[in-house]
This record gives C-alpha cells, sequence and structure tokens, in this order.
C-alpha cells in the first residue's frame, strides 16, 4: 500500500515536471528583449568578417565615457595607417549592443583619404559597449571597445 | 526644405591632407518610437552618404537609425588638384539631395 502511493507521488511529479518544462520553452521564447542583444551583435559582426579573426589594435574610439542625452553624441573613430594605394583601410564598421539594432555605421574609406578618420553623431538606446572594426587592403581585421554610459536614453521614447 | 551644410577648404597645396565636413538636414525617424495613442511612427532616415571628387569615390556611408538628426559626417582627403566634390544622400521615401564644393589646389 505505501508502495503504491510512493509510485503514484512519482508518476505525478514527473508528469508535472515535464509539463512544466513543455510550458516554459514557449515562455522563454516569447521573453525576447526588444533591442539588439550581444547575439545580434555578435551576429552583424559576422556579417562584415566573415568568422575571420578579429585582433585587438590599429583603431581608436574617441566617444564620450558619459553621456547626457542618446540622441546626439558624438564619435570619431581613428585607424593608424599610412593610406597608401597599398596599404589602406577599406571600410570602418562601428557596433552597439543595446540599441534595437545592432550598426551604428559603416563607412567605406579609399586611400585618396590620406587619413583614415571619420567623425559622425550617434544615438544610443542605453549604457552599452561600442565596438568599431576595420577592415585592411590586407584583408586583417582590427578592433577596440569602448563602454558607455548613457543617463537619457534615445530612438525608443514616445512622441507628443 | 532639405538643406545641406559642407565645408571644404577653398584652397590647399598640394599633398596637403585636408578635412571635409558635411550636415544634412533631416529627421532621421528611427521608426521605433510610439505616439501616445501607441502607433508606431514609420521609419523615414537616410541610408546612404557619399562624395566623390572628379566622379571617383572618396568616402561613402551607410546610415542606420542609429544616426542622430540631421547626419553630420567628417573625413579626410588628400588635395592632389583642382576640381570638384560631389556629394549625395539618398534615403526613404524617395528622399535624394546633392551638393558640391569645388577646391584650388596650388
Amino acid at each position: 500500500m505505501p508502495r503504491q502511493h510512493l509510485s503514484t507521488r512519482r508518476r505525478f511529479l514527473k508528469v508535472a515536471g515535464s509539463a512544466a518544462a513543455m510550458g516554459a520553452l514557449p515562455l522563454a521564447v516569447s521573453v525576447r528583449p526588444v533591442e539588439a542583444t550581444p547575439e545580434t551583435m555578435a551576429s552583424a559582426i559576422r556579417n562584415v568578417t566573415g568568422g575571420a579573426a578579429v585582433q585587438n589594435g590599429k583603431v581608436k574610439l574617441d566617444i564620450p565615457p558619459l553621456v547626457e542625452n542618446g540622441n546626439s553624441v558624438p564619435m570619431v573613430v581613428t585607424v593608424t595607417s599610412p593610406m597608401t594605394a597599398n596599404d589602406y583601410v577599406k571600410s570602418i564598421h562601428v557596433f552597439n549592443e543595446k540599441n534595437p539594432q545592432p550598426n551604428l555605421g559603416n563607412f567605406y574609406l579609399t586611400p585618396r583619404n590620406g587619413r583614415a578618420q571619420v567623425s559622425t553623431r550617434v544615438r544610443l538606446a542605453d549604457s552599452q559597449k561600442i565596438i568599431a572594426i576595420a577592415k585592411l587592403s590586407d584583408g586583417s581585421l582590427w578592433s577596440t571597445t569602448a563602454e558607455v554610459v548613457v543617463t537619457l536614453a534615445a530612438c525608443t521614447e514616445e512622441v507628443m | 526644405m532639405a538643406s545641406a551644410l559642407i565645408n571644404v577648404p577653398k584652397k590647399a597645396k598640394n599633398g596637403d591632407v585636408i578635412e571635409i565636413k558635411t550636415l544634412m538636414s533631416h529627421i532621421m525617424e528611427t521608426g521605433y518610437r510610439h505616439t501616445t495613442s501607441g502607433e508606431v511612427v514609420p521609419r523615414d532616415i537616410i541610408t546612404s552618404f557619399s562624395c566623390r571628387f572628379e566622379g571617383e569615390e572618396v568616402f561613402r556611408a551607410d546610415l542606420f537609425p542609429a544616426t542622430a538628426a540631421n547626419p553630420f559626417f567628417s573625413f579626410f582627403t588628400v588635395a592632389t588638384r583642382s576640381g570638384k566634390f560631389d556629394f549625395e544622400w539618398i534615403g526613404d521615401n524617395g528622399f535624394s539631395e546633392t551638393a558640391s564644393a569645388s577646391i584650388t589646389v596650388e
């Protein structure tokens, strides 16, 4: 008698456990945040690098570490390069991990530039990590990262 | 409605690396904002900017909703000869604007 009681209880727990597991699965999928996650940033980076190794260095990312208003954040990317016909920066790609989209900008350079430096202004929806990747004419990839703290977020506020 | 601000030095010496600054007035509506009644404000952004010197591409950029309103760019170029820079902005809803600036190289 006690033995049978144990087995039904065990069976109940087993069924309840698997039901909970099945119930939890679709729930976890539906709770996807409305922002570029580090994963979407990683896939956007893969689109540029094609999975090739990215080395640290050569790239300098000037962006204020503390930003009061995320609607217009000045950003300067500089790459160490002679910018000659044989050795130049082909493109610079800047990514973020928490805006609704992972891209901040793609910039395509030529030997005509003389200096591999680009300035622009971006929007940041949250405090987050920014990554700049430079693709050189020899195919090598170089990157740097910067952390930015944003007090007033951009992009997703209500319109009056 | 749309207007561009271009800053190119009028004169330069041969071999000088000069800075070019451009600004185009544009709302750059992200497409991620809502009205108080909950409707999404449709995206309206500039998607591409390019600069050519006498037909040859110098600099090009892809823009995203993360580009701040009134897109600003600054970049460099080597002054080799006198000529004309042509700038072009292309965007959503048929947005297309051009501007140009000349330089004299001594």
